[in-house]
């Protein structure tokens, strides 16, 4: 029998989301539709997205004779992966509530599936959950094995599990994000579409979105941890075209933000193209050089996205963004509403 | 279209004309995913286009399972990246011998229209807005004159092929501007196990090879812009 789960259907069927449309220069919060995104942008404007798939990063599997999840939280240089480990039990039960892992040491071996396995190359010093693992699988046999084993990381507040092709933006390409880049759910063809027609351009980039949450406290407070990014030559010539045009640079998703900036500041001040690893933080404060603008998801207070909404909301506009959130039911989460901060 | 360097997926490549295309392809330089239920047959063909010196990879999958389209998308994704070219080879005609249609279970039919129809369905639909973001993409759907002419015992296979060759038109006109274009190519009666199984009694000097069925179906993806 088929697993019940919610599949790309679900996505396709779904009812457009609102939008909460956060205007710093005017002051205004407006209460409006996704659908309404080409109309609040301008012909010269470019809307730049983080084209990354989301990989089946929850492994199910077994240390030291105890059950275990692995889940994937970003792929090294030097092929190993970070993962963060979780104890018994799975996605029902919020990652907080997760007991810990077996105590992992350097070659400990983590079987994950029938001739899929695993060894621990290092623990972190941040957290006993964070480890770093080589697999064991020939490279060529990896990536059927990995999207034979796993499964998308779930969430608890949804009633079913997401089947993989649920978590997927409508653009998804290469699977680099261990969650889906949420911000860039809502854009379904019709409306890049729509958005092309108004004379707004599009470019892409991939950021490898890392997972929202692990459990552990002390980790959680470190998040993002440094993630890649890539930005093809053709993006980097947009954003000139269009600065030199007078157009604003939208991002769409924290992710696009991380890997635009993180890019300018390791390249000097200047946005370059090709592949590289962002540490970048981004809070109150923070002054963008490349992006005007920004369409995320909701994102309340207590949540680490918040801090990064903030370098994008002046003054007192974060306390009113909240509350208009609060007071208008708008819905966070992966699969919520949305905000367009862009004056 | 130039082959050389191109990210193409080719479903049912462990034989006849998907293998054909995919050696055809392995020799022009693309660079292959390619995808079966039959794991051994299909590391053979790969095996043989690597001992020629091209690119190719086995994702051993069943096109009309629904999770298959995002398992396939996400591993050619990280083998070849975006994909440039899908070419939607995959297909059954059911069970052999033929039964005319009012002899067709439910659940044969259903399968027909899984392999045939929604496997490349939502295959495509997990490529196509990666495409339709670059600019460009190719989708190629393998038909045959059974989804223009109503040949008897041919039902479940002939109405999934005219449903995929309407399936072809809506995404072209949908999805052209994007530079998203749908070609959808008869590469004529080949002597394949699958046409040996359908008609036991034709008398293969009259059939194709399935290498020239390859050369007409990629003579079409090479005019294509």
């Amino acid at each position: 029998m088929r697993d019940v789960v919610q599949d790309a259907a679900t996505t396709v069927s779904e009812t457009p989301g609102r939008l909460l449309h956060v205007d710093p220069l005017r002051g205004t919060l407006t209460d409006t539709r996704i659908d309404s995104l080409p109309e609040l942008l301008r012909p010269a404007d470019l809307l730049v997205v983080n084209d990354a798939a989301t990989l089946p990063a929850s492994l199910q599997g077994s240390a030291e004779g105890e059950p275990i999840e692995l889940r994937l939280a970003g792929e090294e240089p030097d092929g190993t992966w970070r993962a963060v480990v979780f104890g018994a039990g799975d996605w029902r039960t919020p990652t907080e509530s997760r007991p810990p892992p077996p105590a992992l040491s350097p070659g400990d071996v983590l079987r994950l599936g029938p001739g899929f396995r695993a060894r621990v190359v290092s623990r972190s010093e941040l957290s006993a959950r964070l480890v770093r693992v080589r697999f064991e699988t020939p490279p060529d046999r990896f990536w059927a094995a990995l999207y034979l084993h796993g499964r998308p990381v779930q969430y608890a507040y949804e009633a079913l599990p997401l089947a993989l092709a649920r978590v997927q933006t409508p653009y998804a390409a290469r699977p680099w994000a261990s969650e889906m880049p949420s911000a860039g759910r809502p854009l379904r063809l019709e409306l890049l579409a729509r958005v092309r027609e108004r004379g707004v351009r599009l470019a892409s980039l991939t950021h490898a979105a890392g997972l929202s949450s692990t459990g552990d406290a002390a980790l959680d407070a470190a998040l993002p941890l440094p993630e890649r990014y890539e930005i093809p030559p053709a993006t980097v010539a947009a954003v000139a075209e269009t600065r030199r045009r007078g157009g604003r640079i939208v991002a769409v998703g924290t992710t696009v933000v991380r890997a635009l900036e993180g890019a300018t500041r390791s390249a000097g001040g200047d946005l370059r193209p090709g592949a590289g690893v962002t540490d970048l933080r981004i809070g109150r404060g923070f002054e963008p050089r490349v992006v005007n603008g920004l369409l995320s998801g909701i994102h309340g207070r207590d949540s680490s996205h918040f801090e990064l909404l903030s370098a994008f909301l002046p003054g007192a506009f974060g306390l009113l963004y909240t509350l208009h959130v609060i007071t208008g039911r708008y819905r966070g989460h992966e699969f919520g509403d949305s905000t367009l901060i862009l004056g | 279209m130039e082959l050389r360097g191109a990210a193409i997926i080719v479903t049912g490549a462990s034989r006849g004309l998907g293998a054909a295309l995919a050696e055809e392809l392995g020799r022009a330089g693309a660079r292959l995913v390619l995808v079966s239920r039959d794991g051994e047959a299909l590391g053979s063909v790969v095996e043989r286009i690597r001992a020629q010196g091209g690119e190719a990879h086995a994702v051993v999958a069943d096109v009309s399972a629904p999770e298959s389209a995002s398992r396939i998308a996400g591993t050619s994704g990280a083998l070849v990246g975006p994909a440039d070219v899908v070419i939607h080879n995959a297909g059954t005609l059911g069970p052999v011998p033929l039964s005319p249609l009012a002899d067709t279970s439910d659940a044969d039919f259903e399968q027909a229209l899984a392999t045939n129809l929604l496997g490349p369905f939502r295959l495509t639909r997990a490529l196509v807005g990666s495409m339709a973001l670059r600019g460009r993409g190719t989708v190629v759907l393998v038909s045959s004159d059974a989804a223009t002419t109503p040949y008897a015992t041919w039902g479940a296979y002939g109405v999934s092929k005219a449903a995929l060759e309407h399936l072809g038109r809506i995404w072209d006109t949908e999805l052209s501007a994007a530079g998203v274009r749908f070609l959808t190519v008869d590469p004529g009666e080949m002597d394949t196990r699958m046409h040996r199984e359908a008609v036991p009694e034709a008398d293969p000097s009259t059939l194709l090879r399935p290498e020239e069925g390859a050369a007409r179906v990629l003579s079409k993806l090479r005019e294509a812009p």
